[in-house]
């Protein structure tokens, strides 16, 4: 079946900006390359030619080091040259637009942007002006790709399918942009997703996303098969949505007690990085339900597919142009 | 000898004084000198078969960004394009760096209009020191210096005791203060509509509630003071409820909508295109729906672009960075015919009423109209003639057009204002 999706199917897409616009037909796809990328950690000899000559930047306004490794990682896999490009916070009208920062190094002759940003539609924004490949490593609260796909990619491997499972989304929804890519994707791949937190960490008008809603854990923990436990994001929380660290890990922890009453196969997630004992206690998180660390491998895979991916598809336009 | 210029065969519309027919006008110098049949001899004939001839237009709302943002506009530039637009009078906003919240700021405004002799200028002066809704500024002698209102615009006044005595004080002026109604405990992070679009762009929201807010609080100041209070640029169907009601209670309240809440929504952003940032922000059908159910029912008082110039490179930033505003004197008319003619909401009549006298009213000016002994400030306007709109083509020094390349319908072609043609289409 797998195998079949893809001989049939052509990726043409030269940038990742998100989910929302992909298809299930693309995301398998990408999950189904993502596989084959998977043995190449396995070997004794890790790396792959497929872009040598190629040059990857890691263009990061925002603090990252797991995302920022695994891109790096990931493109050294596949034999690319890797310039990191690290500028805090960009968003000021004076000095250096984005634009040009861009512009500047794609004079360089760069093949892959990877770029983390703090505001939403960054990336778009790139990719309108410049003509290098552009793979969004999380853009303000607007999404995060890599991450959704490491994420089906992980639940895919866990469960074979996500096809009629209930994934619960437990934290700040409002301020992530992890929770609106994992919605995206998940819901494309026939799951029912619920998203769980209190009322002042949800988004505007959520009830028009193809979800439900809970503000409560423990109504909805007993049928869940997977649950995704958010980072609480302190950096990103304006007004006080909660009272105490104390409270929100009473009413939305992820603990042992909880454990008991959830199914005993509850798929356990985290993007990481973890607050223990805040969102999750520690004996959840290294626990025997927990894939947290197996998300972090499937990433390599997950990225190491993308940048295959758009490469191939900036040769595929290039081709049609010609 | 003054020069007498004939405009023949127009359908004049001078809706202040209830006109709607063909007819000549005569214009003497800078004064209409008749209106009907003329039989002199004119140094100039000026044919307006099939076009309509209305008083100058009047635009409540324009930021001309001098000084401060010479490279975004100058008086000079946004002046013609004011009378590209139609426009005979605009009313500069004083949020410019530094702002005008001294009389020396305004004479300086005014100064710079005369210099560029084609719209005429007013000037509405901050209403707090360095518009930071602390201290009030020196309104009166602003005031003596020509200033016809007050606002802080781009900002509310955040503080109900100041706004109180803002209101208190201008009832010794007589001037109209005005209101860009924010509340910023609500709104002041957000970058767009709070709602489903900005929960999918995952853009910081600006609640509807933040306007709405501040301006039923204003007008419980006002059932206080009975001072003439506008609010700017209402967004909101919550906003035309409460003007209603404010304006039922017989208080002296009025409104303004802009050409961008009457036509664009916020599905507009999907693509993140910083053209549609502005602020109050686009809001929902629903809302566009209700301004023009308030315009149907004679509650906006005056239709204002809120014109608001940025360099191009600073629309290139991210959203979040990038400034708000859109550039829109210059194609305004098709706009509101698109969004209030054609489909029925008004008639010519009542469109120019909402261009001339209501707005002249609202910063108690007599302007507008179109009676022997008037001044001659005149737009004729080929209500018929379509067009693509090119920013490209814009005397305007910016841009930041999300019409860029829309088809309307209803063109200026010439401006005259005190009897001097400023702008013909044809030139």
């Amino acid at each position: 079946m797998r195998k079949q999706n893809q001989e049939k199917f052509r990726w043409n897409r030269k940038h990742l900006l998100g989910l929302k616009d992909l298809s299930r037909q693309e995301i398998e796809f990408i999950l189904d390359t993502a596989g084959g990328f998977e043995q190449i950690s396995t070997r004794s000899i890790k790396k792959a030619p497929t872009l040598r000559g190629k040059v990857v930047v890691n263009l990061f306004f925002e603090d990252s080091t797991r995302t920022r490794n695994s891109f790096t990682l990931a493109a050294n896999r596949l034999s690319a040259d890797v310039v990191e490009f690290t500028k805090k916070s960009s968003s000021v009208s004076k000095g250096e637009t984005l634009i040009d920062t861009a512009r500047n190094l794609e004079a360089m002759g760069i093949d892959i942007v990877v770029i983390r940003h703090n505001a939403g539609g960054a990336a778009k924004l790139l990719s309108r002006h410049i003509d290098a490949c552009v793979i969004n490593a999380g853009d303000g609260f607007d999404e995060h790709p890599t991450q959704a796909l490491l994420d089906v990619y992980t639940i895919r491997q866990a469960r074979q399918t996500l096809e009629g499972l209930k994934i619960g989304i437990v934290g700040d929804i409002a301020h992530s942009r992890v929770a609106r890519s994992n919605i995206w994707a998940m819901t494309k791949l026939g799951a029912e997703v619920i998203l769980v937190g209190p009322p002042t960490l949800m988004p505007a008008q959520v009830s028009r996303l193809p979800v439900r809603v809970s503000y409560s854990l423990d109504a909805v923990l007993e049928e869940l098969d997977v649950i995704n436990m958010l980072r609480i994001q302190f950096e990103r929380l304006g007004s006080n949505p909660f009272p105490s660290v104390r409270e929100y890990s009473h009413f939305f922890g992820l603990t042992v007690d909880r454990m008991k009453r959830a199914k005993c196969d509850l798929t356990v997630m985290h993007p990481g990085p973890i607050n223990r004992g805040l969102e999750i206690e520690s004996q959840v998180a290294d626990g025997p339900n927990s894939v947290i660390l197996r998300q972090v491998a499937n990433g390599l895979a997950v990225r190491m597919a993308v940048l295959f991916l758009v490469n191939q598809g900036a040769a595929e336009q290039a081709k049609k142009k010609a | 000898m003054a020069e007498k210029i004939l405009i023949r065969n127009g359908r004049l519309i001078d809706p202040a004084n209830k006109v709607d027919r063909k007819t000549d006008l005569l214009i003497v110098g800078e004064k209409v000198a008749k209106v009907g049949a003329v039989d002199v001899e004119c140094d100039r004939v000026i044919d307006a078969r099939g076009r309509i001839v209305a008083p100058g237009l009047i635009d409540l709302h324009v930021h001309f960004r001098e000084p401060g943002d010479e490279e975004e506009e100058t008086i000079a530039s946004g002046s013609a394009a004011a009378v590209a637009g139609g426009f005979t009078s605009v009313v500069c906003m004083p949020n410019t760096n530094p702002p005008i919240d001294e009389a020396t700021g305004v004479e300086f405004i005014h100064r710079m209009g005369r210099q560029a002799r084609k719209t005429f200028i007013y000037v509405m002066g901050a209403i707090t020191k360095n518009r930071q809704g602390v201290e009030l500024a020196e309104m009166g002698l602003m005031a003596e210096a020509g200033a016809i209102g007050f606002t802080d615009d781009g900002a509310g006044v955040q503080n109900a005791a100041v706004m109180l005595c803002a209101l208190k004080y201008a009832a010794m002026l007589d001037c109209v203060v005005a209101q860009h109604a924010q509340d910023d405990s609500l709104g002041r992070s957000g970058v767009m509509n709070s709602g489903y679009n900005s929960t999918v762009l995952g853009l910081p929201g600006i609640d509807p509630l933040a306007e709405e807010m501040m301006l039923w609080r204003d007008v419980q100041l006002v059932k206080k003071t009975h001072v003439r209070y506008h609010a700017q640029h209402i967004s909101t169907a919550g906003s035309v409820k409460i003007i209603r009601e404010a304006k039922e209670m017989g208080l002296p309240v009025t409104c303004e909508a802009t050409p961008h809440h009457l036509l664009l929504t916020d599905d507009a952003i999907a693509e993140y295109d910083t053209n549609y940032k502005v602020n109050p922000p686009l809001r929902t059908q629903a809302d566009t729906q209700a301004l023009r159910q308030a315009v149907k029912e004679g509650l906006v008082d005056a239709l204002a672009t809120d014109h608001a110039p940025h360099l191009q490179s600073e629309k290139e930033l991210e959203f979040l960075a990038a400034p708000f505003g859109i550039a829109s004197l210059e194609c305004a008319l098709g706009l509101y015919v698109e969004a209030l003619i054609a489909p029925g909401v008004l008639d010519w009549p009542g469109l120019l009423a909402l261009m001339t006298y209501r707005p002249a009213a609202v910063i108690g000016v007599k302007k507008g109209t179109l009676a022997e002994g008037d001044r001659a400030d005149i737009t004729i306007i080929d209500p018929d003639a379509e067009y693509v709109i090119d920013a490209d083509k814009f005397v305007s020094k910016s841009r930041n057009c999300p019409y860029h390349g829309r088809r309307v319908k209803g063109r200026v072609e010439k401006t005259f204002v005190a009897g001097e043609l400023r702008f013909s289409a044809d030139r």
